[in-house]
């Protein structure tokens, strides 16, 4: 075979291919500044907050802490052999959770015993005073970002044009969840915008339990009970309150989880440009070469 | 579809990107150990109480509980037995002899018996105390309020803080637990100078024979072993200059979070 013909051919269908794809606006650029504001952010309030976790690594219900019944408690346990493992336990239930929750390496390679390990906390070793300095400065940071991203979601129409469950999300919710542990994806028209499960997790992350961290956080303020007694009645008490921000917490972790699959999952490179420059490519049946202004 | 990019280029945007994963991770547990990170997170402690100044009025008080909601076991933390001769002298009297001196800017310093502060009008509350580390115990507390007996003294207009210095030293003996607090706090309705808990005299592990007492702020304000109180118009001369001794070792002085 001539080996130009077949260069030619395979020159033909990427070109082909090429025509099939259409560009689109996917994310303004306002969105995209307050996502990777919000993704350091996060980040800083999960590291910072599970240092500050650690400083008493058990959570309680109720008003005050009931130290003989915790909700959740990670703590080191010594056998009758000398051997220690870390233990988590939740309600009544205990696991072995050594190297990872209640018996993990310190900074000098030791165990030792600590709630959250040293690569999930920030700072690293068991400092308090820094861990709450960190958690409460970005604090201001989220919630500036948080009231930005709504004001604008609002103004803009981003909230009601993008993230709005119209009546055919909420039918075809049943079927898209199918298609999503199939891992099949939305393509061509269907790619343009967001599918009703994608929807659904964004708003209950940004009008559920993002206000839901935001107001626990603040319950456990003393000075902010004073101010607001509503608060202790809505979260059941202060140490509820701390319950229900690291649920909250773990809830946005286990969000962050899920996006980081579907990123991956449903094309790493042109959902990771689509939030830095905007672009979003998308395969369509017939074949055109304009660039959409799709917005 | 990637493939009308070039690849070096993909790789530099992915690369900067990890990169700035990583150097986010790793470089925040350097960062934390700058004074200058340190300074500037710390700043947002003054943002903090401008607004909680501003959204809670100087008279809210911290909610109430029963008698049932008392903690069977209330935490003691920090210091449980002052190694300060002076002080164990003291305790072993009953603080028949112990002080308390109330002065700085004032107009007539004075020094306050046990007995003085448990003829004063009392006031008990069942309030919730909450530590820094995430726990609360709820617990019944009674003493005079700190403004009835800074009315004694009648401070001067230029006293802006109330120092706390207490008998039970820190770190190997060379420094005192101290504390301050501004005047709005000091004057709060729910401010008291403890010398019970529970309807029993205060336990020297809760501070004996007189701790302070917050409704609004985090229990390492509450200096206990109380032994002098000194109002003054900056905090700055005392200690390492932050206000008290966790202050100085890096908590922030507003604790109202």
């Amino acid at each position: 075979m001539d080996p130009m013909r077949s260069f030619s051919e395979a020159l033909a269908r990427l070109k082909a291919r090429r025509s099939h794809l259409v560009f689109t606006r996917r994310h303004s650029l306002v969105v995209r500044i307050l996502h990777w504001v919000n993704f350091i952010t996060l980040t800083v309030m999960l590291m910072s907050g599970l240092q500050i976790f650690n400083a008493h690594p058990a959570l309680y219900w109720g008003a005050s802490s009931n130290f003989s019944r915790p909700v959740l408690s990670m703590y080191a346990m010594q056998d009758n052999r000398g051997h220690v493992e870390g233990v988590t336990s939740v309600g009544t239930h205990a696991f072995d959770t050594s190297g990872l929750f209640g018996w993990s390496k310190g900074g000098g390679g030791q165990f030792t015993e600590r709630g959250f390990p040293r690569w999930a906390t920030l700072p690293g070793d068991q400092w308090l005073a820094m861990g709450r300095l960190w958690h409460l400065f970005f604090a201001w940071i989220l919630v500036a970002n948080g009231v930005a991203y709504v004001i604008f979601g609002f103004l803009s129409g981003h909230l009601r044009r993008d993230l709005w469950m119209t009546r055919t999300d909420w039918r075809r919710l049943g079927h898209t969840f199918l298609e999503h542990v199939k891992l099949r994806f939305p393509k061509g028209e269907e790619a343009r915008r967001y599918n009703g499960l994608q929807k659904l997790a964004y708003l209950l992350i940004i009008f559920g339990v993002a206000p839901v961290i935001v107001l626990t956080g603040l319950t456990m303020s003393p000075t902010m009970d004073a101010g607001f007694p509503w608060l202790l009645w809505v979260f059941h008490g202060r140490q509820s309150a701390r319950t229900i921000h690291f649920i909250c917490a773990m809830t946005l972790l286990a969000f962050f989880l899920v996006h980081i699959a579907m990123v991956v999952l449903s094309g790493l490179w042109n959902n990771v440009r689509s939030m830095i420059t905007g672009r979003y490519a998308i395969e369509v049946t017939s074949p055109t070469t304009m660039e959409s202004q799709h917005e | 579809m990637s493939d009308l990019i070039s690849p070096r280029r993909r790789r530099l945007i992915l690369g900067l990107g990890a990169g700035a994963g990583s150097l986010l991770l790793g470089g925040c547990d350097r960062l934390s150990n700058l004074p200058q990170t340190q300074g500037v997170l710390s700043s947002a402690q003054w943002w903090t109480r401008a607004v909680q100044d501003a959204l809670v009025s100087r008279d809210a008080v911290a909610p109430e509980f029963s008698r049932a909601d008392i903690a069977p076991v209330f935490r003691a933390n920090g210091t449980t037995h002052p190694d300060n001769p002076g002080y164990q002298a003291l305790a072993r009297d009953g603080f028949r002899d112990w002080r308390l001196r109330v002065d700085g800017l004032v107009e007539s310093p004075q020094s306050f018996s046990l007995d003085a502060l448990r003829a004063m009008p009392a006031q008990t509350q069942i309030t919730r105390h909450d530590c820094v580390e995430g726990w609360s115990c709820i617990g019944q507390w009674t003493g005079p309020l700190l403004r009835d007996v800074l009315a004694r003294v009648v401070p001067k207009p230029s006293a802006r803080y109330v120092m706390f210095f207490c008998a039970d030293p820190m770190d190997e003996g060379s420094d005192y637990y101290y504390e301050s607090i501004d005047m709005r706090t000091a004057v709060h309705p729910q401010t008291l100078l403890a010398y019970a808990l529970n309807g029993e005299t205060l336990p020297m592990a809760y501070g004996a024979p007189l701790r302070l007492r917050l409704g609004l702020q985090l229990g390492y304000k509450m200096a206990k072993y109380l032994m002098h109180v000194q109002l003054v118009s900056s905090y700055r001369p005392f200690g390492h200059g932050n206000g008290g001794y966790w202050e100085d070792q890096g908590y922030t002085w507003y604790a109202g979070i």
